[in-house]
Order: C-alpha cells, then structure tokens, then sequence
C-alpha cells in the first residue's frame, strides 16, 4: 500500500524531531509532566514549539503572548480540517480524533493520494504512527534534558532557534512568504526592547495579515496558489 | 497565570481550532484570502520566533554563538540535511563558541 509506506516515511522522520521539543521543552522550565502533556493534547509541533520559546523567554508572565501564539499557528490546522473533513466523513467521537490529529503531515499525505480510499488510509496512518512517536519520542528527549542540566552552555538555546527553522524553510518557496518571514523577523527584533516577551511575535504576525490581504508580492502568471499548503509530504521536517 | 493553566488553555485553543474546521461548511475555504492569510500567519509567527530565539536576551538584543550557529543550520537545511541532524549541528556549534570563547 502506497499510502501506508508514504505514512512510515513521514511518520517516522517527524518522530525523531520530539526528542528536540521534549529536550527544549524541559530546559525551558517545564516539567516531564507538563513537556508530555503538550505532545498529547496540543500535539501540534509548531504551536508547540512556540509555547516553549515564548516561556522560556519571559515565563509565566508571558503566558497570554504564549497561548496566543499558539493558537494563531494553530489557524492552519482548521484549514486542514476543512479539507479533510468531506473526506474522512466520520461521526462523533471519531471526527474529534480526527480533529486532534488533523496536522500538517497527516494532511500532507492525504492530499498526496489520489483516491478517497487512500486519502483516509494515509490520514489515519500518519496520524497513528505520529502520535504514538512523537509522544515516546517526547519523553525520552524530556528525559534526555532533564539529564543536561544548565542548557545554554550547551547550545540548546541555538538548537531552539534551527527547529523553528526547520518548520519555517520548507515554507519560502515563493517571494510573497519569504518576504513576509523577512518583515517578520525585523519587526520582531525591532520590538524586542520596547515590549515584554512574546507581544513582539504576536505583532509580528500583522504582516501576514497586512500582506494577506492586500495580497501583495502574489504569485504571478498562475491562475491562483492552491488554497492550502500543507508542507511537501517528502520534503524533511516534519 | 501558572505554566500549567499556560499549558490547558494553549492546548484547549489548538484542540478547538482543529475541530473548528470539522464544523464549519467546506464553502469557506474556497475563498483564497482567509487561506493565504492563515498560511502567511504560520511564515510570519515562525520568523519572528526565530529572530527572537536567536537575538533577544530578555528583552535586549545581543550577537552571540547562536547567530553562527543557526547560519550552520540554514546551510544546511539548504542541503536538505534532517531534521535532527541540523539541531543537533546548530547546537554543537553554539556550545563549540562559547567553549573556546
């Protein structure tokens, strides 16, 4: 089957990437308890990896900015779940599974299929494998962190950093996106004296929302960019 | 607000956005710009979040080892190196400065 072996491909590349969360995770302050609780009921690296940046960076005094933040990242996951909710069709409880595994890569790889019967099988088996993966591999990189210790002499504040690269790269294909994570970074940095941590991410995102709408640096020559954009279901990350 | 309220609210946010979209009529995604919008949203948070990660002291702004360190990592994300590969490459190199620094 096709889109079960595109499921182990994706599934287990993204796995791997849980020791990361869970490692930064607990030397941004968390506890074990609360690193694997984030994996099981967020279960959205992103968001994720945002509440973790956001805290480490101001602490419990940034938890607005944090929860916010992580909700806007969310946004992208309701626009997966309209897509694939014509497509899995399932009734209550099943569609709030459906719901809480309604990521980026179970989308991807979904999309990737070409009938209805493999779009639901890649879906419920990326969702599977990653949820059981990135939970395991969750706590094991919480163990490993808890066992580091004093973090940034280690350079696990730069491994921070490369991770939201990481989910960012796959994403600059196109001048209007790279032209929005550039606006996005200076106006981040730029506000980064002037208010508390984790307000200057959040403003940051007004330039997705200025040029989003205005649609400024479009794409030209193509009839329209696809509505979604889930991340190249082979492309690395996740 | 304690971490772990953080933690439930944050996740319970992300939780209902995902159902959110099992709920609403299918109609709304074929207009483009709440779309663009969304996927522009994800670009822009994850930029800001890497210069903050990468610059920002508190609130001060300071070059240190993670600025090599994440330039190790762009280059080799270019060579589509994975994932863990390059976290694990961007924090060996930060840890390597501030060794012999």
């Amino acid at each position: 089957m096709e889109a079960i072996r595109a499921s182990f491909g994706v599934g287990l590349a993204v796995a791997a990437y849980g020791v990361s969360f869970g490692a930064l995770a607990v030397t941004a302050g968390l506890d074990i308890w609360q690193t694997c609780v984030l994996s099981l009921l967020m279960f959205s690296g992103g968001s994720q990896f945002a509440v973790i940046g956001i805290l480490a960076s101001g602490g419990a005094a940034a938890g607005p900015a944090a929860i916010a933040s992580a909700a806007l990242l969310g946004t992208r996951n309701s626009l997966y779940a309209i897509t694939m909710a014509p497509i899995l069709a399932e009734r209550w409880p099943r569609k709030l599974l459906a719901a809480h595994w309604t990521i980026d890569e179970s989308t991807a790889v979904a999309m990737a299929q070409s009938t209805l019967e493999a779009r639901r099988t890649g879906f419920w088996w990326t969702g599977i494998i990653i949820f059981l993966g990135w939970n395991l591999t969750t706590l094991i990189g919480a163990l490993l962190g808890d066992l580091i210790g004093d973090v940034s002499q280690y350079g696990l504040d730069a491994a921070a950093a490369a991770a939201f690269l990481g989910l960012l790269w796959p994403r600059l294909k196109q001048l209007q996106p790279i032209v929005v994570a550039v606006a996005a970074a200076v106006v981040a940095t730029l506000l980064t004296p002037a208010l508390p941590a984790g307000l200057p991410v959040l403003l940051a995102a007004l330039v997705a929302v200025i040029v989003g709408i205005a649609n400024w640096f479009a794409p030209r020559g193509r009839a329209r960019e696809a509505p979604l954009d889930p991340r190249a279901a082979n492309g690395g990350v996740s | 607000m304690t971490v772990w309220q953080i933690i439930l609210v944050a996740s319970i946010a992300v939780l209902a956005l995902k159902l959110l979209g099992y709920l609403v009529p299918p109609s709304i995604i074929e207009k483009p710009t709440p779309a663009r919008v969304a996927n522009l949203l994800t670009v822009a948070l994850l930029s800001a979040l890497v210069a903050v990660q990468t610059l920002a002291v508190g609130q001060s702004i300071q070059l240190d080892a993670r600025v090599p360190a994440l330039l190790v990592a762009a280059g080799l994300f270019a060579l589509r190196v994975p994932f863990i590969v390059v976290i694990i490459a961007a924090a060996a190199t930060a840890a390597l400065i501030r060794l012999v620094t």
